[in-house]
């Protein structure tokens, strides 16, 4: 089964990277840009059956620190 | 006296050695050197080093890796026993996934990776990391990093400052950390993280040696112990 694990920074903490991706964006002359947050996509291939806990479990425990960043999990059709 | 010290190396420190060096040159004993599959810490510790680095690449977020690594569940363990632990730069960033201090240690606001000597201010000399210095003193030690914008919630923050809780703060703003904050303590005060590296700054040939205090603090706590 494949999931896919987004990361993104929590609304309000500074994002630098996105940030200088604006700006890089910016500067090839795309307007009207309101904001860039960059994430992170986590693909897994797990046994079928990995339950919802787990996968949350995953989550909470490793791949996102949830001080700062929220996490979303989509499973792959 | 024997200080009986540890220091921890993940796959990707490269402080350790340093660290390990100060220690010695502050306690007069050499710390034990513990790694990180180890599961068990040598026992009766009066001290535990998590040394600055890149510990697992920080491939996934800094310091997250090596917080899940098997010999943090020895630490976490001696930590709630009170043994005081140190946790510089990438230490601290482990300390913060391990959640051992509140809060984590977000990509410098300026996207660089930042290697000079700072201005410090000393917060609080009440610890027992900090007892050598003078509140408000003004002191220089290096950083080097690209991870150590310190950030919490605002209730977090009023919190850590209104217990004493931010040992160091930068004089001026370097990563874009939190109130500027450079170093906190765990609410019980022997865990401390910091950014700025008080172990290259323990021998005049380092350009300075205001970081001695910070280990001769500690030694003196086990003495008065």
């Amino acid at each position: 089964m494949k999931v896919r694990v987004h990361v993104s920074l929590k609304p309000g903490v500074l994002d630098p990277q996105g940030r200088a991706v604006h700006h890089a964006l910016e500067g090839l002359g795309f307007s009207g840009i309101e904001d860039v947050r960059v994430g992170r996509l986590i693909e897994l291939d797990v046994a079928d059956g990995t339950s919802d806990e787990a996968l949350d479990e995953m989550c909470r425990k490793l791949l996102a620190n949830t001080v700062i960043e929220n996490y979303r999990i989509e499973k792959a059709a | 006296m024997s200080f009986r010290a540890t220091v921890v190396t993940f796959p990707g420190s490269n402080c350790d050695r340093d660290m390990a060096v100060a220690i010695e040159r502050i306690s007069g004993t050499a710390p034990l050197r513990v790694w990180h599959a180890d599961a068990e810490l040598p026992d009766r510790l009066d001290f535990i080093a998590l040394p600055g680095g890149f510990s697992y690449g920080d491939y996934l977020r800094s310091g997250a890796m090596a917080a899940n690594s098997p010999i943090m569940q020895s630490v976490k363990a001696a930590a709630d026993r009170g043994v005081p632990v140190l946790g510089i730069c990438n230490g601290f960033q482990v300390l913060t996934e391990a959640g051992l201090l509140p809060g984590a240690l977000l990509r410098n606001a300026g996207q660089n990776f930042i290697c000079r000597t700072v201005a410090l201010t000393v917060e609080n000399s009440q610890s027992l990391f900090t007892s050598g210095y003078d509140t408000g003193q003004a002191i220089a030690i290096p950083v080097a990093h690209h991870d150590g914008n310190y950030y919490a919630d605002d209730a977090t923050l009023d919190r850590l400052e209104g217990e004493g809780r931010v040992a160091f703060r930068y004089a001026e703003s370097v990563n874009g950390s939190a109130r500027d904050i450079a170093g906190v303590l765990n609410d019980a005060g022997n865990v401390l993280g910091m950014m700025p590296h008080p172990e290259r700054a323990v021998d005049k040939a380092h350009g300075g040696t205001d970081g001695a205090a910070l280990f001769e603090s500690v030694v003196k706590a086990l003495v008065e112990a």
